[in-house]
This record gives C-alpha cells, sequence and structure tokens, in this order.
C-alpha cells in the first residue's frame, strides 16, 4: 500500500482552511474516491482538518421532505438570505440514482442556480448510489470539509419515513420540509414513523387554502417539544417562489444553532452522531467482517465515543489496524 | 390540358423565413424579394433581441446579427422598414418573450412613417409557453410571461383590430419530439390557457370576447408520415371549432375557424445524403394542402441543407421554388376536399381526436398548461418521446434512408463547393452593430429615457397593460435591452425544468448498451468513483434536444450526469464543472457560436483553476471549424451524423480513460 503524500495533504488542507474553491473541490474528489490509495489520503486530510470545528465552526444543517416539496427552490432562497447576511454557504444535494444502470441525472442544481461571480456559495450534488432512504458514507467526511470553508452547511436529501433518519443523524439542526395538501407527513408524524425534525415547513404558502389546512395539522399532529429537550418545534409558512417566510426560517435554524452552541451541545451532538457515521464508513469499506475484527459495533461505538475528540485521528487508526489484520490473514 | 383558371383556387401565402447581419442588410434582403412579388414579410431577429439583451451585453458574443437580425432600438427598427411602406405590408415577426416591445418598435415606426398603427397588418407569434417547452427563448417565469402574452393580446383587439396578436406553436412541439396526438393536445391546450387568461384579466368587454378568439391563429408542423399528418389537420380543425363554440360561445362560423400557417419538420432533415431532403420536404408539405378543408393558409419551408447550417439565399430559392411548382404547375387547386368521406381518413382523424382529449384531461389533471410548465409534465413527456424516437432510429425499427438503411452514396456535388454549401454571416456585423448601439445611445435624451422606463416599471407592477408605456420608451430610444432589464427586475428570471428525469423508455436495453455501461462501471471502479459528465448549454442557443438526448443515454449508461438546461454563461459551466468534479465536459451548441463559446470556457477553466477536464462538443459544426476545435484541445466533435448514441458513449469512456492515464480501448 502506497503512503500518502504527506506535503501535498498539509498544503490541501491548508487551502481548504482558507476557503480555495479548488482545493475544496479537489478534496471532495477524493473523498468520493473509493481507492485503498484515496481512503488513505481522505483519512489524512480528515485529520488534518480535524480543528476546533465541532465547538466554533459553521452550522450543518439538513433539509428533507418529500420530492417536489420544494426543498431545492427553498435551499436557494434561504442562500439568498444568507448571502445577504454575509454568510457563505455550501450544499451537498443528494438525488436518487437510478438502479439499475447506477446512472443518475444530478437535478437540484438546475433549482439552486447560483450567481457564477458569487464565490460565497459552493453547490456540489450527490447521487445516493443505492443508499435508498439513506445517504452514502460519503455524505460524512464531504460535510467536515465543507464546514471547513463554509459558515453554514446544507444538505437537501429526500426523505418521508422511517429509513431516512441519516440525515438527522448528521446534521446539527434538521428541518422537514412538507407539501401542501398531502397527508402523508401528517400521516408519518402521527404514526411516529417521520424523525422529529427541529424545524417543521410547510412550503408553497402561495397555494393559498391547501397549504393552510396542511400548516394546522401539522401543528396540531406535533408535540411542540423536541424530544432533545428545550427546543420548541416552530412550524413555519414558507413560499419559496416569492420568498415570503423565508427570512423567518432562517432566524428560526439560528435560533436553534444558538441554542446548540450556548448550552455547549453543539459538540456533543457531533461527536455522538458522528461515531455513528465512523462506524457506517468503516462498514461501508470493510464490512461486517471488518467490524467484528474491531469488537462488533457495540463495543465500537462505546470505543470511539470514548476518545471523542480525536474522530478522524481514530478512524486512520481502525484503518489501520484493518489493513495489518487482513494483511496478517492474507499472509 | 384542362387548366381552368377560373375554378382554381388561390393558392396560400408563401413565405421565407429570413433575417440577418444588420437591419440595413437584412432591409435589402427583404425589398429584393418583394420587388420579385413576394407579398409579406417573415422577420427573424437575433438570439439577445429573442431573449432581451443589446448587442454589447457579455451575453450575446458571438450571437449578433446570426440567426437573424439585430435589433436594438427604434433606428434599428427604422432601418429594417426603410422604404418599405407598413400600411400596405403584412408582417409576421417571429417574437416571443419580447413581442411586446418589438412591436412597440413596429408601432412607433409606422408613426415616423405616418401611418395609423390602426392599419397595421401582420402577426407577433407571442406564444410564449412552447418556449419553455421547446423554443428556449423565455426571459420571466411562466405567470408573469402569460400576462404580458395577453396585454398584448387585449391591446391589439383593441387598437390594432387586423394584428394577430398570437401564433399557437404546435411546430417546435413536434421539433422537439411531440407526437400528432401530443401536438394536438398541448396545441389546444395552450390556446384555451391564454383565452381563459384574457377572459381573466378583465380587460376585454364580455361581448368583444368572440373577436378575441377569432384572432388566435396556430403554427403547425408537418412530418413525414404524411398521410397521418394530413389527419392530424383535419382533427385540429374539428377541434378548435368544437372548442371555441362549447367552451367560448363563438357563434360565428368563420371566427371558429382554425387559420394555420405551416413550416415542415426540420427535425428529419439529415446532414448524411441531405438531397434526400428534397423529397422529404415536398411530401411533408403534401400534408398540409392536399385536403382542401384542412389546408394551410401560409407556408414556409426549409431547405436542403437545414442539418448542414444556414441556408443560402439560392438554398431558399429552391424551397420557394417546390411551393410554385405544387402551387402552379399541378392540378391540386383544380378539385374540392380530396378526402372527404374516406373512412380510412375519418377513422384516423377520430382516433388522433380520441387520443388527444385524454392526453388534455391529463394536463388539466397536472394543473393546467401553465402549472405543467414548472411542475414539468409536459416536458417530461416530450423527452419521453422524443427518446423512443431516438431508440427506434437506433434500432432500425424506424428506417431514415441515408441515416440508418441505404448509407452508402456516390459522392455529392452539392456539398463539394468551397463554402462547402452553407452560409457564413459576416463577422464584421457583430462589431459594427455594437458601435452603432453606443453611437445611438449618445444621441438620446436620457431624462426621457429614464422617464419612459419608471412608466414601464410601475405599469409593470401595477398590473396596467404593458403596450403603451412600451411604446413610448420606443418613440424615445429605450433600447431592448433596457427594456428587458426593467421587466426583469419587476418580474425575475426563469430557468425551465430539463424534462430528463424519466424513466427508462421501454426497448432502451440492448447488448450495445449493455457494453457500454460495463465499460462505464468498469472505468468508474478504476478511477475510484462513478464517472461523472456535464453537459453544458452555453450561450443563447435554445436547442436542447442533443443535450437531453445525450443526457438520457448517459443516465442510462451509467453516467452520473450534471445538466443545468439551456443558456449558461460559460463562467457557470466552467464552475459547474469544478464544483460537481466532473471527469468530462460536453457542450452541445447549435447557434452557430461554438468557437466564440469554446474559447470562452475554456478561459474561464484555467482562470477558477479547473484544468484537466476533457472536454468533447456536439451540434451544428461545420467540419473546417471542427478542425480548428480539435486543434484547441477538443478530444472529439459529433454532428448529426453521430447518430448512434452507444458509440458516442463509447468515445466519450475512452476519452476520460485516455484522460486519467488508463489504457484508452479497454
Ligand atoms: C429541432 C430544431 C429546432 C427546434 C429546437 C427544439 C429543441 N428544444 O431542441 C426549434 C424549432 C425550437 C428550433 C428553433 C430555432 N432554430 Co433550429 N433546428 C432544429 C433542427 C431541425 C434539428 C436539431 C435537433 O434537435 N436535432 C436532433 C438532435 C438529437 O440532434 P443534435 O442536436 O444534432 O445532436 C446529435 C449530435 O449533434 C450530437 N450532439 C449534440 N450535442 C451534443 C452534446 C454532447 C455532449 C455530445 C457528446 C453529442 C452531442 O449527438 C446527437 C445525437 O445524434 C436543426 C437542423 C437539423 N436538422 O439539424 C435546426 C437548426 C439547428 N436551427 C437553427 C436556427 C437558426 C434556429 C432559430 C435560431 C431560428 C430563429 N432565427 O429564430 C430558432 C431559435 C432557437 C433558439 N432559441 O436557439 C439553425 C442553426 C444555424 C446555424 N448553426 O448556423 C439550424 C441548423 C437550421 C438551419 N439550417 O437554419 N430549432
Ligand atoms: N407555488 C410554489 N411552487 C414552488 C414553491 N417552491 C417550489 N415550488 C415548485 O415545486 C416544484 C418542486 O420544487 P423543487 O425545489 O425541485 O422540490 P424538491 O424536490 O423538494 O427539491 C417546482 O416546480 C418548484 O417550482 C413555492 O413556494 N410555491
Ligand atoms: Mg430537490
Amino acid at each position: 500500500m502506497n503512503a500518502p503524500d504527506t506535503d501535498s495533504t498539509a498544503a490541501l488542507a491548508a487551502a481548504i482552511a482558507a476557503a480555495d474553491r479548488a482545493a475544496i473541490a479537489q478534496a471532495l474528489n477524493l473523498l468520493d474516491d473509493r481507492r485503498p490509495v484515496a481512503r488513505e489520503q481522505a483519512a489524512a486530510l480528515l485529520g488534518l482538518l480535524q480543528r476546533d470545528q465541532d465547538r466554533a465552526g459553521g452550522h450543518l444543517i439538513g433539509i428533507t421532505g418529500p420530492p417536489g416539496a420544494g426543498k431545492s427552490t427553498l435551499s436557494a432562497a434561504l442562500i439568498r438570505v444568507w448571502r445577504r447576511r454575509g454568510l457563505r454557504v455550501a450544499v451537498l444535494a443528494v438525488d436518487p440514482s437510478s438502479p439499475l444502470s447506477g446512472g443518475a441525472l444530478l437535478g437540484d442544481r438546475l433549482r439552486m442556480q447560483t450567481s457564477a461571480e458569487d464565490d460565497g456559495v459552493f453547490v456540489r450534488s450527490l447521487s445516493n448510489r443505492g443508499q435508498f432512504g439513506g445517504l452514502s458514507a460519503e455524505v460524512w467526511p464531504m460535510s467536515v470539509v465543507m464546514l471547513a470553508g463554509f459558515d453554514i452547511v446544507l444538505i437537501e436529501t429526500v426523505g418521508v419515513g422511517q429509513r431516512e433518519v441519516d440525515v438527522s443523524r448528521l446534521c446539527d439542526t434538521t428541518c422537514y420540509v412538507a407539501q401542501p395538501g398531502s397527508g402523508d407527513s401528517v400521516q408519518f408524524l402521527k404514526a411516529g414513523i417521520l424523525e422529529v425534525p427541529h424545524i417543521l415547513v410547510v412550503n408553497k404558502a402561495d397555494m393559498g387554502a391547501v397549504a393552510t389546512r396542511t400548516l394546522s395539522e401539522l401543528s396540531s399532529a406535533l408535540k411542540r417539544t423536541h424530544p432533545d429537550g428545550d427546543w420548541q418545534v416552530p412550524v413555519l409558512a414558507t413560499s419559496a417562489a416569492s420568498d415570503d417566510g423565508v427570512e423567518a426560517l432562517a432566524d428560526a435554524l439560528e435560533q436553534h444553532y444558538q441554542l446548540l452552541l450556548s448550552q455547549q451541545r453543539l459538540s456533543q451532538r457531533r461527536r455522538h452522531y458522528q461515531s455513528y457515521w465512523l462506524h457506517k464508513r468503516l462498514l461501508e469499506e470493510f464490512g461486517s467482517f471488518g467490524i467484528e475484527r474491531l469488537g462488533g459495533e457495540q463495543q465500537l461505538l462505546a470505543q470511539i465515543e470514548s476518545q471523542p475528540m480525536n474522530l478522524y485521528h481514530q478512524y486512520q487508526t481502525l484503518r489501520q489496524r484493518l489493513y495489518t489484520a487482513f494483511h496478517d490473514i492474507n499472509s | 390540358m384542362s387548366q381552368d383558371t377560373e375554378k382554381r383556387d388561390r393558392p396560400w401565402l408563401m413565405r421565407t423565413y429570413s433575417g440577418h447581419s444588420s437591419a440595413k442588410a437584412s432591409n435589402e434582403l427583404y425589398r429584393t424579394n418583394l420587388s420579385r412579388g413576394q407579398t409579406g414579410l417573415s422577420v427573424a431577429f437575433d438570439l439577445p433581441t429573442q431573449t432581451g439583451y443589446d448587442s454589447d451585453h457579455p451575453l450575446a458574443r458571438g450571437e449578433v446579427g446570426k440567426v437573424g437580425v439585430p435589433i436594438n432600438h427604434i433606428g434599428d427598427m427604422e432601418a429594417l422598414f426603410d422604404q418599405i411602406p407598413l400600411g400596405q405590408m403584412n408582417t409576421s415577426m417571429t417574437i416571443n418573450a419580447t413581442a411586446p416591445w418589438l412591436l412597440a418598435l413596429y408601432v412607433a415606426v409606422a408613426e415616423r412613417q405616418g401611418v395609423d398603427p390602426a392599419q397595421l397588418q401582420g402577426t407577433t407569434q407571442n406564444d410564449v409557453l412552447k418556449e419553455y417547452l421547446s423554443r428556449g427563448t423565455y426571459i420571466f417565469p411562466p405567470a408573469p410571461s402569460v400576462r404580458l402574452t395577453t396585454d398584448l393580446i387585449a391591446y391589439t383587439v383593441q387598437n390594432i383590430p387586423k394584428w394577430n396578436p398570437t401564433n399557437i406553436c404546435s411546430y417546435h412541439l413536434q421539433e422537439a419530439g411531440a407526437t400528432p396526438t401530443q401536438e394536438l393536445a398541448y396545441a389546444l391546450s395552450t390556446a384555451t390557457a391564454i383565452l381563459d387568461a384574457v377572459q381573466a384579466s378583465g380587460q376585454i368587454p364580455p361581448d368583444r370576447f368572440t373577436d378575441v378568439v377569432g384572432r388566435i391563429s396556430f403554427f403547425v408542423n408537418a412530418g413525414i408520415r404524411f398521410v397521418e399528418e394530413t389527419c392530424k389537420l383535419r382533427a385540429f380543425g374539428r377541434m378548435w371549432d368544437t372548442l371555441t363554440r362549447e367552451r367560448y360561445g363563438v357563434t360565428d362560423e368563420k371566427q371558429r375557424r382554425f387559420r394555420y400557417g405551416v413550416q415542415v419538420n426540420s427535425l428529419g432533415l439529415t446532414e448524411s445524403q441531405p438531397e434526400n431532403n428534397v423529397q422529404r420536404i415536398v411530401l411533408e408539405m403534401l400534408s398540409v394542402t392536399l385536403s382542401k378543408n384542412a389546408r394551410a393558409r401560409a407556408i414556409q419551408l426549409p431547405a436542403w441543407n437545414e442539418a448542414l447550417g444556414l441556408p443560402r439565399p439560392w438554398d431558399q430559392q429552391w424551397a420557394l421554388r417546390m411551393q410554385q411548382v405544387l402551387a402552379l404547375e399541378t392540378d391540386l387547386l383544380e378539385y374540392g376536399d380530396l378526402l372527404d368521406g374516406s373512412p380510412v381518413v375519418e377513422a384516423k382523424v377520430q382516433a388522433l381526436i380520441d387520443g388527444a382529449h385524454e392526453e388534455m384531461a391529463r394536463v388539466e389533471a397536472h394543473g393546467g398548461m401553465v402549472a405543467c410548465i414548472d411542475n414539468g409534465y409536459v416536458k417530461r413527456e416530450l423527452v419521453q418521446s422524443h427518446t423512443r424516437r431516438m431508440r427506434s432510429i437506433e434500432s432500425g425499427d424506424l428506417k431514415i434512408v441515408g441515416v440508418n438503411c441505404y448509407q452508402e452514396s456516390a459522392e455529392s456535388p452539392l456539398t463539394a463547393g468551397e463554402e462547402s454549401g452553407i452560409m457564413r454571416v459576416d463577422e464584421r456585423a457583430e462589431r459594427d452593430q455594437i458601435a452603432s448601439l453606443q453611437a445611438f445611445r449618445d444621441t438620446r435624451d436620457n431624462s426621457q429615457v429614464q422617464q419612459a422606463l419608471q412608466a414601464l416599471r410601475d405599469a409593470a407592477s401595477d398590473g396596467s397593460n404593458i403596450m403603451p408605456p412600451s411604446i413610448q420608451c420606443a418613440r424615445v430610444g429605450v433600447t431592448t435591452g433596457e427594456w428587458s432589464e426593467v421587466l426583469r427586475e419587476v418580474f425575475g428570471e426563469y430557468r425551465a425544468p430539463t424534462g430528463i428525469d424519466i424513466s427508462p423508455v421501454e426497448g432502451s436495453d440492448s447488448d450495445a448498451l449493455e457494453g457500454v455501461r460495463n465499460r462505464v462501471r468498469r472505468t468508474g471502479e478504476e478511477l475510484g468513483r462513478p464517472l461523472r459528465l456535464l453537459i453544458g448549454k452555453p450561450g443563447l442557443d435554445g436547442h436542447s434536444n442533443g443535450a437531453e438526448q445525450i443526457a438520457v443515454k448517459g443516465r442510462d449508461a451509467g453516467f452520473e450526469i450534471v445538466y443545468e438546461g439551456i443558456r449558461l454563461t460559460p463562467a457557470q459551466i466552467a464552475r459547474a464543472a469544478q464544483e460537481e468534479g466532473v471527469h468530462l465536459i460536453g457542450l452541445s451548441v447549435l447557434s452557430g457560436s461554438h468557437l466564440e463559446l469554446v474559447e470562452d470556457i475554456n478561459r474561464e477553466l484555467d482562470r477558477i483553476g479547473a484544468t484537466g477536464i476533457p472536454l468533447v462538443i456536439g451540434g451544428i459544426i461545420p467540419e473546417e471549424d471542427a478542425r480548428q476545435l480539435q486543434q484547441q484541445g477538443l478530444k472529439a466533435v459529433f454532428t448529426p451524423k453521430d447518430v448512434d448514441m452507444n458509440t458516442i458513449m463509447n468515445t466519450m469512456v475512452t476519452i476520460i480513460r485516455e484522460a486519467n492515464g488508463l489504457e484508452p480501448a479497454a
């Protein structure tokens, strides 16, 4: 196995921290790359990027909901608000892929259409590569890189039911966008199938009565206090088409972020979630056999969480252990 | 010889769609044509004029005067109609998003010529819904666009009564892949959407509404399946008659008549053995003339070299002569309707009508034609139909002579000439136009201009009719870019759905595709991640068919596709390529501006440090330019001759492999 080029990895990390767009793009390609050499360098890069991100760094927001609810259009509207407020924004848009061919049409970008002159916005699309309802393991490290260079990182993903917990296990704040007139969201919420979001949005408020009805149905179906405690889930109406209510949504997102910061829960949250993702990523890379070699899921998660400050370093060490183990088996 | 001239029907209007370089050059062309007995004018505008940009706007680069005439202000419009008395002219303008503006300029020029605007005769295409679905020169979101359309209709019905304010187009839908049923359904759904909007606007007194219905005309296509096409035209007439009677209560039969003009199908005209296009065009013309009761009012024909590039005057003359031979030499115009009473025709007509009604119901279920623009329903249906067409050409089920059968040919003398058989627009045209625009700006009274623009802004925001302030803008020397910019500020800009998010069509799978798929997958594994392809449509070019088909095929072959639709700047394309980490950029350019656009994109890629991504291009690229592009580093140039999409996909994989140091052929 080739050792990654440490100098160039360090240079890349520095360039990312300086928000160099070409470097960020290069890092995203690297994190997407499943070849062992690339994985090695990716682990090294992630280790270098681990600064105080989990405490000070940016705000990681998940935006989910049924297809067609207006998540991408609403994201574009939010981006405009954030840019006016001087915040730099990166987006990871996760689209479904064609299961048969593995091919995918990455269509969210079209709705987000941002100015080509504005260096404060960066949009990357990702297909979910057969991980139906879930997010592929690349999303986590990619969000880490984006957090290093941007104030807000937004992850858009399709989600309607139970299996879509991934996004809420990744982000600081999760926002669910409901489609007016569709009873699904209400049903899911009542049945407890829907993971309770931090913010509930009924978009397309410009549709009038249907939207108002859905808004009130959702409000009454929802227990207002979030299971996290201390947070009253707001139910907001927006129109991404006319920008109505988008400022208020941005405010609500910011309030939740401030709450996490003030209670010093942001870092705790991220650590907790990141061990989930670390496990997920190792599982994808090495299979359940690999996880068993590391003592099984429970023990692994406990071990990761016991040294929370050193996630990426742990990632590197665990991979190293597995490679050595596999090497021993083979020789 | 029984040529009873008494009994012969009058032939349809024969038009030539033209305009290029500058107002002055186009004026000379028009006057020549008129002096040779042409009765009406059909004006082609260049893409910046159609999309609301002045000739010196960065997005206009390479497009000024190319596919039509550039009109920036009243000075240009005056030059275009110099010595052409507008009071006696019948002028058809293919103009949509900026239709109110071009009509305003036309009215202002008439005033200067001392002609009463109420006397003006002609047509503004003014059908913006099909722009989102096919033609691509939209600017604003659907709702304000429909409002502009209705403003123009309401204004002309009251002030320029002989004007045809809108020409509902099914022509462009067929060019984007529509079946005859879809053409019928979408055109009629569009017509009702527009009429409903005019009614709802309250600008027309109820007792005058049937006048509006009576002024609606259509612009239709006719493809090579000419029997079915004749039946389609009969179906159109019957459906429009019923619809206007039942939905709008029109009692006057004349106001219910389906009035239509035609341009015959160009999508099926080929680059290979282009001489075959002549017989295609003639057969297609037959379908819109054969049945007297469903005969076209006006016809314009494409030229034999349609798929090669812009036609020269001689090519256009040949197309005109086809019409003249049919109208003057044959006995077609001596008989009544030849098809009345044929049970075969009747059954086909009824089947088309039934199918169209079903599709119109589906449009209604999706919220009506205007809602269907934004929710993408109709566009997806069109892309789906076009994909089916492409698959059956690939499989050979749909035969195209010279393309997928009888490909061998003796050398053609037609394309052997020095200019390779097409017209080249003078490159100085753009520079001259920009210089004259800048000089014009200096001659205006700026306070008048600002005042007129403010009145335009007020009308746009408060909902009063857009025509009167637009005419005032025209008088005082406002430019096309300024008029459009004010409306862009008030209404916002729009990006239409691409329609490529369709499920794979039946019959997509083949051994050849499976082979490509394996290569795509394997190469992705070798490179560590799935292959990503950016399909870019730079510039003002609205031809999206090729890009859409490559996108759908690419997806089916296993690529991850990034495609954001038409009309992107080189900077947007370069940036998307970088942000998305694509392995290959594929451009699609049919407007003729490929040289300028490729240069700009290469510069942008360098500027942002996105180097090393291989680039290919497809579209209408003359051979000589293809060589030049390859010298500039492009890895491949595809043209309409490359009909085998699996081969195109394979070539792209090879290029990616090569660029990444893998064994190319593997
Ligand atoms: C269909 C068509 C239209 C349709 C477009 C519908 C749509 N949504 O695409 C309509 C009717 C709307 C239209 C309008 C106009 N058109 Co037109 N149109 C054509 C036509 C007949 C066929 C093009 C087509 O769709 N072919 C089918 C597709 C699948 O083929 P293709 O794009 O060539 O793609 C193939 C290859 O080239 C290659 N390829 C293409 N792109 C890419 C990209 C990649 C990455 C790869 C790998 C390969 C690849 O692969 C494909 C597979 O075979 C051509 C003439 C012709 N027969 O080619 C004129 C033509 C392109 N049009 C022309 C003109 C002038 C216009 C107008 C500007 C007229 C005007 N003045 O208003 C308007 C305005 C359009 C605009 N907004 O830009 C000219 C362009 C002249 C020039 N380049 O010098 C042409 C050549 C006709 C002519 N001879 O005058 N048009
Ligand atoms: N009327 C209305 N339509 C909207 C609004 N937001 C989005 N849409 C439309 O809803 C459709 C789906 O939007 P999109 O952002 O792609 O949804 P996503 O699949 O959730 O990302 C598009 O046709 C949008 O134009 C809104 O606020 N009002
Ligand atoms: Mg989306």
